[in-house]
């Protein structure tokens, strides 16, 4: 097990350095920049700018600099476009928001897929298995950016009872519909693998067994058949934990809460590169080490898996 | 005395009834479960009526999709809502755009992008898997690892990253879409094939003498088909939810041309004004597309996978 996790782990690390190099580099090529305008400026002014920025030394010293900078001192430098705002501080503002909603929706979508998909395997080929399918096929067409107008739709326009955006401190009245957007369509897709995860275990002989020695079908689901069926709902967490990402870049923008994601995209139509590959470079780590962590979840859950 | 009563008449004549039975192949078996999934049926003729709409919908447009009707512009509220009379059947958007000709067109972008980013991915993905697969050793394990690695970067950052540095286009973004799209199928193509390549019909193959890569092309390739095809039956659906998503986002393709996402997006932005089918139009196309999506490729599982219910 410490064999494997150190393997896993010497893995993710060259992962997160080359994303950075990849980063940088589809930056540098990408034809215009933050400071190319309508006006053009003189070369004297853009010359002093860019020495401002680093971006006047050979390539290699740049992306040296910059690797190193994030190594050491995580710190993804300045922004191209503000001109008193590092990245450092625009992902300090925003990110803390994101992680609060987006790890709420995490909570509420796990909790409430998994308990919609075994009530349905446990109570098979009922209403509320019907229920529950329905629901988790729809949920599945509903991704956040249909949810969000739907429910500023009826909760703000017609019933008038929920605030349509802002952040507030993260009143509960603000967290409300971006969870809800956030949460539903992999809600769905977790109460459908749950559902379908469970069957199989129910089918299963050694369920039979317990059920054949007299045990209390509570025991059974409870103390038998609850640890296999989350098997392969852990092993969805990670791509999970993806959805919420770029879920709440949409979230961030429609809500206007001031997450990330506004800066994220307003960095895309800006051009500001400094923003737009730290925050990449910083998903894409999270992504990464959420990766590793799910991956020995898993290890850990399962007795066949031996490394 | 036995063989007069009457359900051992009955039996016998079951018994000696010799009607030939003709064998199946595996793909007949797998068509007669598709075709008897009554949602997957139903859900390929709505998709089948989707795609004739787009196709012969534009010769009854009135008005053209870049085309400006001024005089509605004024009152969209008013003046704007699906009619007949003025040609405008669903409608018209915020500037006074026919919502009509502007969602055949979103339509049509979104079923190619779907289509055209799932094919790119079938194909570069199955390659790649099976020649990663097959060869083995280390060139697998290099090959892999290269997957692994683009794999643990979220795709839609990938694909905004893509789009902002080489630019909005069509052409980009089926670029952007296949180039995240391959890499799960790499991945499934390659574990088939490490399981088919060490079975006795290959050995057998390899001692008649075929060369390596006809091995690869008649003899691995067919096998691996079915979970091809499911996958990429999944993969169309993502793709169109994908590209919508960037599209509501304002970073996916550019005027005149529009997808469905997009479409969306400037109907929630105006829903405030009353102007409620700039919204459910696309809505309906966008839901209907993605759940009969879902449904045949649940249909193809169950059909090419039976193992698998």
């Amino acid at each position: 097990m410490l064999a494997y996790s150190l393997r896993r782990l010497l893995i993710a690390i060259p992962t997160i350095l080359l994303l950075i190099v990849a980063c940088f580099f589809l930056m540098h090529f990408a034809p215009g920049g933050p400071f190319t305008s309508e006006r053009p400026l003189p070369p004297q002014v853009l010359a002093n700018i860019e020495a401002r920025y680093g971006l006047d030394q050979p390539l290699w010293k740049q992306l040296w600099d910059y690797l190193y900078n994030i190594v050491v001192h995580f710190d993804f430098g300045p922004s191209f476009k503000f001109k008193d705002r590092d990245v450092n501080d625009i992902i300090a503002q925003g990110f803390p928001i994101s992680l609060t909603y987006g790890s709420l929706s995490f909570l509420v979508a796990t909790a409430v897929g998994v308990s919609l998909g075994i009530a349905a395997a446990i109570k098979h080929n009922s209403w509320i298995d019907y229920f529950a399918v329905g629901l988790g096929i729809a949920a599945q067409a509903l991704p956040n950016f249909i949810m969000g107008p739907i429910l500023i739709l009826t909760f703000t326009l017609w019933l008038g009872w929920l605030p349509g955006g802002g952040w507030h401190g993260g009143q509960w009245q603000y967290l409300v519909m971006p969870v809800i957007a956030l949460a539903t369509s992999y809600m769905g897709s977790i109460a459908r693998i749950t559902r379908s995860s469970m069957l199989e275990v129910l089918n299963s002989n050694f369920i039979r067994t317990a059920r054949a020695k007299g045990l209390p079908t509570r025991t059974v689901i409870w103390r038998h058949a609850l640890k296999p069926t989350l098997l392969p709902v852990v092993s969805y967490l990670g791509p999970v934990f993806v959805y919420v990402l770029t879920g709440s870049v949409f979230v961030d923008i429609y809500f206007s809460t001031g997450g990330l994601g506004q800066a994220y995209v307003g960095s895309a139509l800006s051009r500001d590169y400094a923003v737009l590959l730290g925050v990449t470079i910083l998903y894409g780590a999270l992504t990464v080490v959420v990766n590793l962590l799910t991956d020995l979840a898993y290890a850990w859950f399962d007795p066949k898996i031996r490394y | 005395m036995l063989g007069k009563s009457q359900k051992a008449a009955h039996l016998a004549e079951e018994i000696t009834d010799y009607t030939v039975i003709q064998g199946r192949s595996l793909w007949q078996d797998a068509r007669m479960r598709f075709v008897r999934n009554k949602a997957a049926m139903a859900s390929i003729f709505i998709l089948a009526m989707i795609v004739l709409f787009t196709i012969i919908g534009p010769y009854f447009a009135v008005w053209s999709n870049e085309e400006i009707d001024w005089n509605v512009m004024g009152d969209v509220r008013g003046m704007g809502m699906p009619s007949i009379e003025t040609g405008h059947y669903f409608g018209v958007d915020d500037l006074g755009r026919d919502l009509y000709s502007r969602v055949i067109q979103a339509t049509t972008t979104s079923l190619l992008v779907g289509l055209i980013g799932a094919a790119t991915a079938l194909i570069v993905g199955t390659c790649y898997g099976i020649a990663a697969g097959y060869i083995g050793g280390r060139t697998d394990g290099v090959m892999m690892r290269f997957v692994d690695i683009l794999l643990a970067i979220p795709a839609t950052l990938i694909i905004i990253l893509l789009l902002v540095v080489a630019g909005r286009s069509f052409f980009m973004l089926f670029i952007a879409l296949g180039a995240v799209g391959w890499l799960t199928m790499a991945r499934i193509v390659r574990g088939q094939t490490l399981t088919l390549k060490n079975r006795e019909f290959i050995e057998a193959a390899r001692a008649a003498g075929v060369s390596e890569f006809t091995i690869m092309y008649r003899h691995i390739l067919p096998n691996l088909l079915g979970v091809v095809i499911v996958y990429a039956s999944l993969l169309v659906p993502e793709m169109i939810l994908t590209e919508s998503f960037i599209s509501f986002l304002g970073l996916g393709i550019s005027e005149p041309y529009t997808s469905l996402g997009r479409l969306i997006a400037e109907g929630a932005g105006t829903m405030g004004y009353g102007t409620l089918w700039q919204l459910m139009y696309p809505l309906t196309f966008y839901v209907a597309i993605i759940i009969t999506m879902f449904f045949i490729g649940d249909g193809l599982r169950d059909a090419l996978d039976p193992k698998d219910r």
